[in-house]
């Protein structure tokens, strides 16, 4: 028989909000243990929360990248339940009325193009971290991660295979750091991911027995664990092996194997209801329109406008639309210079290169596109040679306040135009090589090469390449 | 019990108590639970911040019940205050004593309009949002209130003036109008009162006085009084019970054996560390509060308990809105008798939860109430001014 795998994601994104969600202490994450927390965020008592109103536009802005309908009253709720990480013994997210629901979200694997459904998106508070220290046979409790914004993804178990869940989640990265609400790196835990897993007679309507396996940060692992877990459950129900249950398991990449969790750490009831001290947030038509006209462009309507429009070739369109960081530098960039086709070489021959060279992701590009676009337009006008514009190129990635054209003053990267330098140089090159010449009088063309590099070594790359060539040449010749 | 910190350079009349719910940078903050035994706050509450500001000085805390949530204060840690087996409050020892002509309480379950009403002192409920929580130790976030107790109506207003006031440390804080709308200003007593005569028919003799004689006192002075029975307000109580003890539930549960004041010393893993810390240091009737919060909010019991009692609150509400319509205050009893005793509480250890039910319907409501004369009046929002004149007229009839 064959069967087919039903999946559904719970996934958790850090809002990228320069504070946590209900006080003013610092959400970024990489701090010291515990530097970023204050009497609100541990939990002390008589300390209020309130509303950080950037954690609403993020959620919202979420939600309309993923098609949702947007409550225009959402509420936030409390989830009681005990564990050392979590210093009020409850969250505060959000239960009967989340900030978005109904929501798509379109993926294309190798079977074609798919919708896959979200149930809802929800705002929340996520939970301090505990660091177990083995030596000492002792654990801590870092709490700068509580509070910090997050907002769970639901879908609906609309995925059938690891391909599609693979797909679902770049298409999610892709669409909330486009919108620049959330960094969604799962290596920094800034994404993280519940999967839902059952099986079923392939055409049935039934859903088979549901496992879920919990805080899944990395998408091989996830694969890994939907490969496992469909098999799993396969063997189950043609084997008899085991009796399927409905539980929480935990998946250990090491062992490739996936654990059910000690009963006491999925049981419980966790007694939501609305949280008296946070009044319900009611989203205006001026708020939604703000956040509404601040969407970005799709990826799909940047490459339709930069292959149609501006000219690019697919290949460099498919490039420069995996980042938003890349579209908004080649954007600014093609605004100063004036040349789509130049700025796009730019980002693609030279500055996604030099992005791989340092271990760099698209996202972390911190060079500035109007400079750029300023550096591009002094090597089209010929006022610095290309060589010196990537050494000029190199520097910006160090110091981001460098402007390109007194950058180029500065160090001698000006091109020349000066003949008469010229053809000192060439001249003293000639004597200086005297073996090259003769090669070349003897019919080796590429003999030139050692005399043409020597000149431009000596100029300092400040001259134009077809014109030393001629000059060289001429000069040769007239010998 | 009574803490102090005497400040012998400061005026009688500046001169202000808190109780032990309002958190001190200075003193400790127990809210009256040997869990927080020794509780240092690392900030001072928003009143304590305004009263200083104005000049007052915290001559110390008073002792309340575990978590505010009893009659008058007798599940302190500390031990019942009593005399010739009576249950005191020591709020209102505090000002009979002369040591302070004002205390700043709050208002959880109603023990400071009792305790007024049972020491013939002057107490407010104010407005529901119209004086910061932030700092407060939290009970039932969505009915309590800061509130003052006093030896006198003019007294409760000058403490009132310098509480009210935006706060945006507190989310549920009113803006700087409305919150303007509850300090002194002009304003004229009730020219019609209703007595809710449903809540007068449990009452002992000496509180039937009391209401007769307010009642008096009000014609007398040419308010008219109509009585009436409204049954929905009645619903108050148990409506309030589950909401408060809900939201008691999830506030105490930070309390885990970790972080605050006590830890048992009996235990060999996280479970225990928890259930034993939480089983020695909280009390009887917060246990059982607890045991019916967290029950009321099971997926079993939130629709048909916590929803249900989030409806009444609306009817309760409506009801009020209806009866300001024809009235401009209503009047009732602050409790069922002027004294409590500690043997009746050792008898009937669910007192509270049957006496509030006359402090629910302004607990569940955010409406203001004044208790003078040792009956309450109750008033639509941002109403203290026209209650405060009107609780004039009980005490002049008292004096």
């Amino acid at each position: 028989m064959n069967y087919e795998t039903v999946i559904g994601l719970e996934v958790h994104v850090e809002l990228a909000t320069k504070s946590k969600i209900f006080c003013s202490c610092n959400a970024k994450y990489g701090a010291g243990p515990n530097e970023h927390v204050c009497p609100a965020c541990c939990g002390m008592p008589g300390m209020l929360p309130v509303v950080n109103k950037r954690v609403v536009d993020y959620g919202m802005k979420a939600g309309m990248m993923l098609n949702c309908h947007i409550n225009r009253t959402t509420t936030f709720d409390k989830k009681s339940y005990y564990y050392p990480d979590l210093p009020c013994a409850y969250q505060t997210t959000q239960w009967f009325a989340p900030v978005a629901v109904n929501g798509t979200v379109e993926i294309e694997t190798s079977k074609g193009k798919k919708n896959i459904r979200i149930k809802q998106i929800h705002m929340e508070e996520d939970a301090g971290k505990l660091v177990h220290d083995i030596a000492e046979d002792t654990t801590h409790v870092d709490f700068n991660r509580t509070s910090v914004p997050l907002i769970e993804i639901v879908s609906q178990p609309d995925l059938s295979s690891a391909e599609e869940v693979e797909a679902y989640l770049e298409r999610l990265k892709m669409l909330l750091r486009y919108a620049k609400v959330a960094e969604c790196a799962m290596e920094h835990g800034t994404m993280r991911c519940d999967v839902n897993l059952s099986v079923r007679p392939e055409g049935s309507d039934q859903l088979g027995v549901r496992t879920e396996m919990k805080n899944m940060n990395s998408i091989e692992a996830i694969k890994h664990a939907i490969e496992y877990e469909t098999a799993r459950h396969i063997d189950a129900i043609e084997n008899g092996t085991e009796v399927l249950v409905q539980e929480t398991r935990r998946w250990d990449d090491i062992k490739g194997k996936s654990f059910a969790m000690r009963n006491k750490e999925t049981a419980g009831d966790y007694r939501y209801f609305p949280d008296p001290n946070l009044m319900p947030v009611v989203i205006d038509d001026a708020w939604y329109d703000s956040i509404q006209a601040s969407l970005p462009e799709l990826p799909e309507e940047k490459y339709a406008r930069y292959t149609e429009q501006l000219g690019l070739s697919e290949y460099d369109a498919a490039q420069l639309v995996k980042s938003i960081a890349l579209c908004e530098c080649f954007e600014a960039a093609h605004a100063v210079c004036g040349s789509a086709k130049d700025a796009a070489n730019w980002m693609i021959s030279e500055i996604m290169s030099i992005l791989n060279q340092r271990k760099m992701t698209y996202d972390m590009l911190n060079i500035n596109g109007t400079s750029l676009g300023e550096l591009i337009k002094l090597v089209m006008d010929g006022t610095v040679g290309r060589a010196n514009g990537k050494k000029i190129l190199n520097a910006m990635f160090e110091d981001a306040s460098i402007v390109p054209a007194e950058y180029a003053e500065k160090n001698g990267y000006i091109m020349s135009n000066d003949t008469g330098l010229i053809e000192q140089v060439v001249k003293a090159a000639i004597e200086a090589e005297p073996k090259a010449v003769a090669d070349y009088k003897g019919g080796k063309e590429k003999a030139i090469m050692s005399i043409f590099g020597r000149c431009m070594k000596e100029l300092k790359g400040n001259c134009d390449p077809q014109t030393l060539r001629t000059i060289l040449i001429d000069t040769i010749n007239k010998m | 019990m009574n803490f102090y910190t005497a400040k012998a350079d400061t005026a009688a009349e500046r001169r202000v108590a808190v109780d032990d719910m309002i958190l001190t940078k200075t003193m400790p903050t127990a809210a009256g639970s040997r869990m927080l035994d020794g509780y240092m706050s690392l900030f001072d509450a928003e009143v304590i911040t305004r009263l200083e500001n104005a000049g007052y000085a915290i001559a110390g805390k008073t002792d309340v019940g575990e978590f505010a949530i009893d009659l008058v204060g007798e599940t302190s840690y500390h031990g019942a205050g009593t005399e010739n087996g009576t249950l005191l409050s020591a709020s209102a020892e505090a000002i009979k004593s002369g040591d302070v002509p004002a205390v700043v309480c709050f208002d959880v379950n109603g023990s400071v309009c009792r305790a007024a009403a049972q020491n013939g002192l002057v107490s407010v409920k104010p407005t529901y949002g119209t004086v910061s929580r932030y700092g407060t130790i939290p009970a039932a976030c969505s009915g309590e209130t800061v509130s003052v107790m006093a030896d006198s109506t003019a007294k409760c207003r000058e403490i009132l003036d310098v509480l009210a006031g935006h706060d945006d440390k507190d989310g549920t804080s009113l803006s700087e109008e409305q919150c303007a709308l509850v300090k002194t200003a002009a304003a004229k007593p009730a020219a019609k009162v209703a007595v809710l005569t449903n809540f007068c028919e449990a009452v002992d003799d000496a509180v039937s006085a009391k209401l007769d004689a307010a009642k008096a006192a009000l014609t007398a002075q040419g308010v008219e009084i109509c009585e009436i029975a409204d049954e929905k307000i009645a619903a108050a109580r148990a409506a309030w019970n589950i909401l408060m003890c809900s939201e008691l539930c999830n506030n105490v549960s930070r309390y885990d054996g970790v972080k605050y004041g006590y830890r048992t010393q009996n235990f060999t893993n996280i479970d225990e560390l928890y259930t034993n810390s939480r089983t020695e240091a909280f009390g009887e009737l917060l246990k059982t509060a607890i045991l019916f919060g967290s029950d009321n909010l099971s997926t079993e019991n939130y629709m048909k308990v916590y929803d249900k009692a989030l409806r009444i609150r609306r009817v309760v509400c409506e009801a009020f809105e209806e009866l300001f319509k024809a009235y401009d205050a209503v009047l009732l009893p602050a409790c069922s008798r002027l004294a409590y005793t500690e043997a009746e509480t050792k008898a009937d250890k669910y007192l509270a939860f049957e006496e509030n039910q006359y402090t629910a319907p302004a607990s569940i409501t955010g409406l203001p109430a004044v208790t003078a004369g040792s009956v309450q009046l109750i008033g639509s929002m941002f109403s203290e001014n026209m209650l405060f004149e009107t609780a004039k007229l009980l005490a002049k009839e008292g004096e």
